[in-house]
């Protein structure tokens, strides 16, 4: 077995021990996938602004049993105590990617199981072969949250929660969480993720919408400042289902929300909206690739940028409207505010349609704040900073009112008014 | 002993695309404590820039002169500190603020300037008490609070917006920058009401103006006549009349 740590370059090989030692024929076949194609760099079209290079300046060891049970705590706590209806919601907490009992208040209208007791084949959306993250996980993969969510019933809200906690050697985890609504049923699921330390959190999520079920979807994701989030989601939507997805990035030294979507029933309808708000030399990544493959299908897509510093954001919306996807309606928009010379955005919308009747639209904008706009709130008394996180809240707020769940709006208007005057403070 | 606010020798100059563009050519005006001080003059003339540097715009550049607000250097001072030292101007075109709830932004802006000045901060309960109440008394529509920034407003609307915000932030000094372009009667007797309503000995204001209207209700204790940059003449409340009557070209030659 030792063959395979020879094949292993670039940033492969900082989990190469790791994959000596897997067994079991589905994650060597996931194995040979990497091996295959190695994890890809800038040259692969769809990595091409967005390099994986810090994964290769460490080794990541697997997270060991034992964790700062004092430091996870804290975490969860912090998470849980900026906003009062959050804090009495189920959740599904894992710690390193397992799931944590002690730390968990498991739903009551949500059928939970986990992958450390099922085996990993199921409905798979989420393909080794397409996605070396994606092999990298299922060669991984040692937990993750199954929901299931019976026909016609309610499962009300559900938090779904990752903390990284990390001494001084950087850990990965790779969980594989799956998220099932049968016929008519609904659920707002929040997914939150935090950490400290040194750390690779690599999940992959999938995603199945039934017919007329309702799934509201907002990731908050304020990892650690060392972290490396590479997220994955697949998900599929059948007739009159909907898929209403947002996704807030604070955190994380190098992060990547990459979603998968695919309408396949008539009348199906998709959001996948965000933002982010950068800083210093933090880069994220936003990509999607959007699948119309019914007609009479709906897509929506509204992302915002506020990048500071070294920040650099990334923004890669694909739509593809297969040829029996007539009467669909698409739009995408991609918009960055760039608060300093030094901050980047690059962004690349793609728009490919096989149908003749159609409406799509796309389009980005660039921008900076408005100096007028600055003065003005200055000259009635607003301190600099201040005036310039109002209007930085504004700009982003106008992404955060599509969040269609209440409740996860407010929690993420919160968590960005703390980020705001927390950097006051520092500053 | 300093004045309440004392401007002497002050040039100003702006770039212009490029181009170095001298706007104030040595303005000299005081005005004490309690008075109502108005400045005519023809488009042009500098006026709009005067209030512009006093608040503390960054894009004029002074390039001379000095301006002392209640014995501190007011040049000096941040457009915020300015605010809390108790300057407020009344823009001409006042700023849209898309996404910022004018309610949350009045509070923001008075607590900002009540921290300042070493008073406790209002909570959102009596913050709105007052809010409503100032919005009554200037005929404001109850839902002006509640919408953005001066967005979707009436030029009216943006006008009384301004004096709620300059009721609420209770300055010393108010410099009003035409806030009486395109009101019609009406609304002009009540942005003027309001702000005869903050007269006191404490308070001072410099309106700049064209029309002789606002001056019939505002009735200035003197007036200045402003002309390339530089205050040619100043005299009592009958000035205005005069300019009204024989328009700018006589005064301006006659300091010629």
């Amino acid at each position: 077995m030792n063959a395979i740590s020879k094949d292993m370059s670039g940033p492969l090989s900082s989990f190469a021990q790791r994959l000596n030692d897997v067994e079991g024929a589905e994650r060597q076949a996931a194995i040979g996938a990497l091996l295959r194609t190695g994890l890809p760099d800038r040259h692969v079209e769809a990595w091409k602004y967005t390099s994986l290079r810090p994964l290769s300046a460490q080794e990541f060891q697997a997270p060991p049993a034992q964790y700062d049970a004092a430091q996870a705590k804290s975490l969860l706590d912090n998470l849980l105590s900026q906003h009062d209806a959050v804090q009495a919601l189920p959740r599904i907490v894992f710690v390193n990617g397992r799931f944590v009992k002690d730390l968990s208040l498991l739903p009551e209208g949500v059928d939970v199981s986990f992958f450390s007791q099922n085996s990993l084949t199921s409905d798979v959306q989420a393909s080794p072969d397409r996605d070396p993250l994606v092999a990298l996980n299922t060669a991984l993969v040692d937990d993750g949250a199954i929901l299931h969510v019976a026909k016609g019933a309610d499962a009300g809200r559900v938090l779904l929660i990752s903390l990284g906690v990390a001494g001084d050697t950087a850990i990965s985890f790779h969980p594989r969480h799956s998220v099932v609504l049968e016929e008519g049923a609904h659920l707002a699921l929040l997914s939150l993720s935090a950490g400290v330390g040194p750390y690779f959190h690599n999940p992959v999520t999938e995603v199945t919408v039934g017919e007329s079920a309702k799934l509201y979807h907002t990731t908050l994701q304020t990892e650690g400042p060392q972290a490396i989030a590479l997220a994955t989601t697949y998900v599929q939507v059948a007739g009159h289902g909907v898929y209403n997805s947002f996704a807030l990035g604070l955190g994380s030294l190098l992060s990547r929300h990459e979603v998968h979507a695919r309408l396949n029933a008539p009348h199906a309808q998709l959001h996948v909206n965000g933002a982010q708000n950068l800083a210093e030399h933090q880069v994220g990544d936003i990509t999607s690739v959007i699948t119309h493959a019914a007609s009479d299908c709906i897509s929506r897509q509204t992302v915002r940028n506020v990048l500071d510093g070294h920040a650099r954001g990334v923004f890669q919306g694909k739509v593809l409207v297969e040829q029996v996807a007539q009467k669909t309606d698409g739009y995408q928009m991609n918009q960055a505010l760039l608060l300093s010379e030094n901050a980047e955005i690059d962004a690349k919308p793609e728009l490919e349609i096989y149908a003749d009747d159609v409406r799509c639209s796309h389009g980005a904008t660039v921008g900076a704040l408005d100096d007028d706009q600055l003065f003005y709130m200055r000259s009635r008394g607003v301190p600099e900073a201040q005036a310039r996180h109002i209007l930085i809240a504004a700009f982003l707020d106008e992404a955060l009112s599509l969040i269609e769940d209440e409740t996860a709006q407010e929690y993420c208007r919160a968590m960005l008014a703390i980020r705001f005057s927390a950097e006051r403070k520092a500053a | 002993m300093s004045q309440f606010l004392e401007i002497s020798g002050l040039c100003a100059r702006i770039d212009a695309d490029g181009q170095e563009k001298q706007i104030l050519r040595g303005v000299d005006l005081t005005i004490p404590p309690g008075e109502v001080h108005a400045i005519m003059g023809p488009n042009g003339c500098g006026k709009s820039t005067l209030s512009y540097v006093l608040a503390g715009r960054e894009d004029y550049e002074v390039t001379a002169g000095s301006v002392t607000f209640k014995g501190q250097d007011l040049l000096a001072m941040e457009p915020e500190e300015r605010a809390a030292a108790g300057l407020f101007l009344a823009f001409q075109s006042p700023i849209e603020l898309p996404g910022v709830n004018n309610a949350n932004f009045l509070r923001t802006a008075v607590n900002a300037v009540r921290r300042a000045r070493g008073l406790e901060e209002l909570d959102a309960v009596a913050f709105l008490k007052m809010a409503r109440e100032a919005a009554k008394s200037l005929s404001m529509a109850p839902d002006m609070l509640k919408r953005n920034v001066n967005v979707g407003f009436s030029g009216g609307e943006k006008k009384r917006n301004e004096v709620l915000q300059m009721t609420l932030l209770q300055p010393s000094f108010a410099i009003l920058d035409e806030t009486d372009s395109g009101l019609d009667v009406d609304a002009l007797r009540i942005v003027a009401e309001g702000v005869n309503r903050l007269r006191s000995p404490d308070f001072s204001a410099l309106v700049i103006t064209h029309h002789q209207k606002l001056l019939d209700y505002l009735v200035p204790d003197r007036i200045h006549v402003m002309a390339k940059g530089r205050i040619i003449l100043s005299g009592g409340p009958e000035l205005a009349k005069r300019i009204d009557q024989e328009g700018y070209t006589k005064f301006l030659a006659e300091a010629a």
